[in-house]
């Protein structure tokens, strides 16, 4: 069995007449890296605040190593949680060394000064965080990044069971996020055991071992990213439209946010796009994000318009890798143009695996046809093809990419009209 | 160079200085008098005890009298070396204790201009931030022009002493709520509270009629006609309080990084607060309720030293205060030396701020 370093039983927090925290429970074992993860507001630094006893919780107890921090002394917690803040305001000019010196504070004596353990203890964090190059500069001369380095180091000479960070990366840029993390990660292989309020999900899914979702104060869901991340719970904790996938490099659970359907496009219609090989991504997302219905296909699995089609949660027909549109496919997208009020055809080659595509596209109410070179160029089908685009072109709105939902809108209105009835006089 | 080391020697230093700055000092005036001659007169007052006995005496505090045992120590005096004895007097009774108590109050103000400074992370502050020199303004000023007024029987300086600490102590309640002292408000409330304070010396000084030179005097700021007793008061009352804050240098660093990180590094914030800001104050209290209102040196001489030394206040807290003394003793040399004696408070403002306005166009001053 493990052992929980942490241990968070039921707590409550209120500042002033406000409950940010009620009925929060957790454990973490050690050597693990947990993520705090949750909306703006929900309660994450109030916890961080709670565990290293600068809150006293209303309800409920916080033990670490079995301890009660909140009946501790603030130098016995000292001992206990080791506190990484966002930024320092150390504006003196106090040198590296100092200020990484000043994580021994809970061990020393008031009349005495540092003892060679503590040196030792001084340099290995040093060296451990990388710090020890710049050990006599300036704090405030240093990089931001740099200046986490050192915050993380004075946090491991404090030599304490428990580490929290609050927002390690808010204000550094991405290649400082990513060695900060990377750097909390060999820690925590190495041992420790930290427990992180993380803004960006997505590193957070990559980098802890376990990540806590909080929102309105209580804990959503906790355990592995990819049990946490899901989109319900997003959904639920952020108010947020998401989509979850896996990182196609790393693996690791990844976050979309996709503009919110419900409040941003007022659009109302359906279209449905012909496309591939990455041409249809930005009409795609313009168009539900405009707040139609969109559907598209057929397209090939594993091609970059099927992966954005799903990610933004559209209707994909889809066939085999390489595989030309079979004839299931081909009734299927004819289904989904005689639904839709609009269908666009953008520029992609055509050859005999997607020309039943284009043949599909026949069935359109409306069309919307996206051209920048002529169809000739892009024609790996024959004469057939040539015909059927010509009398698709006759009756659509050609138009370039750019003018593309402003034409898609204007096909929609034309198709919602009922025509004027034809009086005869 | 380790930390201990470094203040050792800065602080030897500037001892040596503050010795040749003694020395010199008491030299000069109407009657001129060689450093060796002072130098044996202040050996010649070594006593070294030999035996002890206790009886019941009298002790007077501020104007106070209290019974105490009072310790009776037999004394030999090691050196006997041949100074005339006009030499000796003038340098034993007149200058040497107005030297001394220049150097205790000049070493109080800039330990408290430290503390203050580090403690509000603000560089305009000074050690009568939260309105202790104002409170003993209204206090001596009341003292010199209604003696009649005071309860007690209280004294000039008794009266500025409780003047100034009764303010500390009220601009400390009004800070406070719900057992949180917020640094901001705490320095809003010392504003707001010397500017009320600040109204009612000047109502006081327009109705002051023929103590108005007097008062005016006390509020510039001035060593003369001090005695052995004043002296004696002070450095009872400086060194104890001196210990406490040199005990607490190591805090005073951790809570430059805010009371959050402090906190998290096993500092007391709250308690640690409330003792530093009382201790500074009591400080500044013996010090001005001796000397009336001095300015300047509690907030450039801890500034002038930072630089020198770095922001450590393990060593910036003795190297500063040490450096106070001397700068002090240095000024009031200066203007007790002119034709007419002018109150040190303006040799210690005419000299000190231009000199600060230079550092602060040369070096980054701003940056605290």
């Amino acid at each position: 069995m493990t052992e929980a370093v942490l241990d968070i039983d039921d707590v409550a927090v209120s500042l002033g007449d406000v409950r940010v925290l009620d009925g929060v429970s957790a454990a973490v074992d050690r050597g693990t890296f947990v993520g705090l993860v949750g909306p703006n507001g929900a309660g994450k630094t109030t916890l961080l605040r709670t565990l290293n006893a600068a809150l006293r919780p209303d309800e409920g107890t916080v033990r670490v190593t079995g301890q009660n921090v909140a009946e501790l002394s603030a130098k016995e917690v000292g001992r206990l949680v080791a506190t990484v803040p966002q930024d320092t305001s150390l504006s003196f000019d106090f040198s590296v060394r100092q200020t990484v010196e000043m994580g021994r504070t809970p061990y020393l004596s008031r009349f005495g000064g540092m003892r060679p353990e503590d040196h030792e203890l001084v340099d290995r964090a040093m060296k451990q965080t990388a710090v020890d190059e710049f050990a006599d500069r300036a704090i405030t001369a240093i990089s931001g990044g740099e200046r986490q380095r050192v915050l993380l180091a004075r946090a491991l000479a404090q030599d304490t069971p428990l580490v929290l960070l609050d927002e390690p990366t808010a204000s550094l840029d991405i290649n400082h996020q990513v060695r900060t993390l990377e750097l909390v990660r060999e820690l925590v292989d190495d041992g420790k055991t930290v427990v992180a309020a993380i803004h960006d999900l997505n590193l957070a899914a990559h980098y802890c071992d376990e990540l806590l979702l909080l929102g309105e104060g209580r804990i959503l869901a906790s355990g592995p990213p990819e049990s946490v991340l899901t989109e319900s719970t997003l959904e639920r904790a952020f108010g947020a439209n998401a989509v979850v996938s896996r990182h196609p490099v790393t693996g690791s659970v990844y976050v979309t946010a996709l503009p919110d359907q419900r409040t941003h496009g007022e659009a109302d219609g359906r279209v449905h796009v012909v496309g591939g090989g990455g041409s249809a991504a930005r009409h795609l997302y313009l168009l539900s994000a405009a707040g139609y219905d969109v559907s598209v296909g057929a397209l090939n699995e594993g091609d970059s318009d099927t992966e954005t089609a799903r990610q933004l949660g559209l209707d994909t027909v889809t066939v085999n890798p390489f595989a030309p549109v079979d004839a299931a496919a081909r009734k299927t997208v004819t289904e989904y143009v005689e639904r839709a009020d609009v269908t666009l055809v953008v520029d992609i080659e055509i050859g005999e695996g997607n020309l039943a595509n284009l043949e599909a596209a026949r069935a359109a109410d409306e069309l919307v046809l996206v051209e920048t070179r002529p169809f000739a160029e892009r024609n790996y089908a024959g004469e057939s093809a040539a015909r059927t685009y010509e009398t698709l072109r006759s009756r659509a709105t050609v138009v370039t990419p750019d003018e593309v939902l402003g034409a898609v809108t204007a096909a929609i209105e034309r198709a919602r009209t009922p025509t004027p009835a034809q009086h005869d006089y | 160079m380790q930390t201990t080391t470094k203040t050792a020697v800065w602080s030897a230093a500037l001892c040596g200085l503050l010795l040749v700055v003694v020395l010199v000092s008491a030299g000069i005036g109407p009657v001129s008098i060689p450093a060796t001659t002072v130098a044996k007169t202040m050996l010649n007052a070594i006593a070294v005890p030999t035996s002890f006995s206790v009886s019941l005496g009298h002790f007077s505090l501020v104007g106070i009298t209290v019974p105490l045992p009072a310790p009776e120590i037999g004394t030999v005096h090691p050196f006997a070396f041949d100074v005339r004895d006009s030499h000796a007097t003038i340098v034993t009774n007149i200058r040497l204790p107005r030297i001394v108590l220049g150097a205790v109050v000049g070493f109080s103000l800039a330990a408290a201009g430290v503390v203050m400074q580090g403690f509000f992370r603000n560089p305009m502050a000074d050690p009568s931030i939260i309105g202790v020199s104002s409170g003993a303004a209204v206090g001596a000023v009341l003292a010199i022009i209604a003696p009649f007024a005071l309860p007690f029987g209280l004294q000039l300086q008794g009266a500025a002493f409780l003047g100034a600490i009764l303010t500390a102590f009220g601009v400390y309640l009004i800070a406070t709520e719900g057992g949180k002292t917020p640094v901001a408000t705490l320095l809003l409330a010392g504003v707001a509270v010397q500017t009320l304070l600040g109204a009612l010396t000047s109502f006081m000084l327009l109705h002051s009629g023929e103590s108005l030179r007097q008062v005016v005097y006390w509020l510039m700021g001035h060593l003369d006609n001090t005695s052995w007793n004043e002296v004696l008061v002070a450095a009872a009352i400086v060194p104890p309080l001196f210990a406490i804050l040199v005990l607490h240098t190591r805090d005073l660093n951790v809570l430059l990084l805010g009371e959050e990180d402090a906190h998290s590094l096993g500092i007391e914030v709250a308690r640690t607060k409330k003792l530093l800001l009382a201790v500074a104050s009591v400080m500044t209290a013996a010090a001005v309720s001796v000397s009336g209102v001095i300015g300047f040196v509690g907030l450039i001489v801890p500034h002038i030293l930072r630089l020198l030394v770095g922001p450590d206040h393990r060593i910036l807290l003795p190297t500063s205060a040490l450096a106070g003394a001397s700068f002090l003793v240095a000024t009031d040399t200066i203007a007790r030396s002119g034709t007419a004696e002018l109150p040190v408070g303006i040799v210690t403002a005419a000299l000190g701020a231009p000199f600060f306005l230079y550092l602060l166009r040369r070096q980054e001053v701003h940056k605290l």
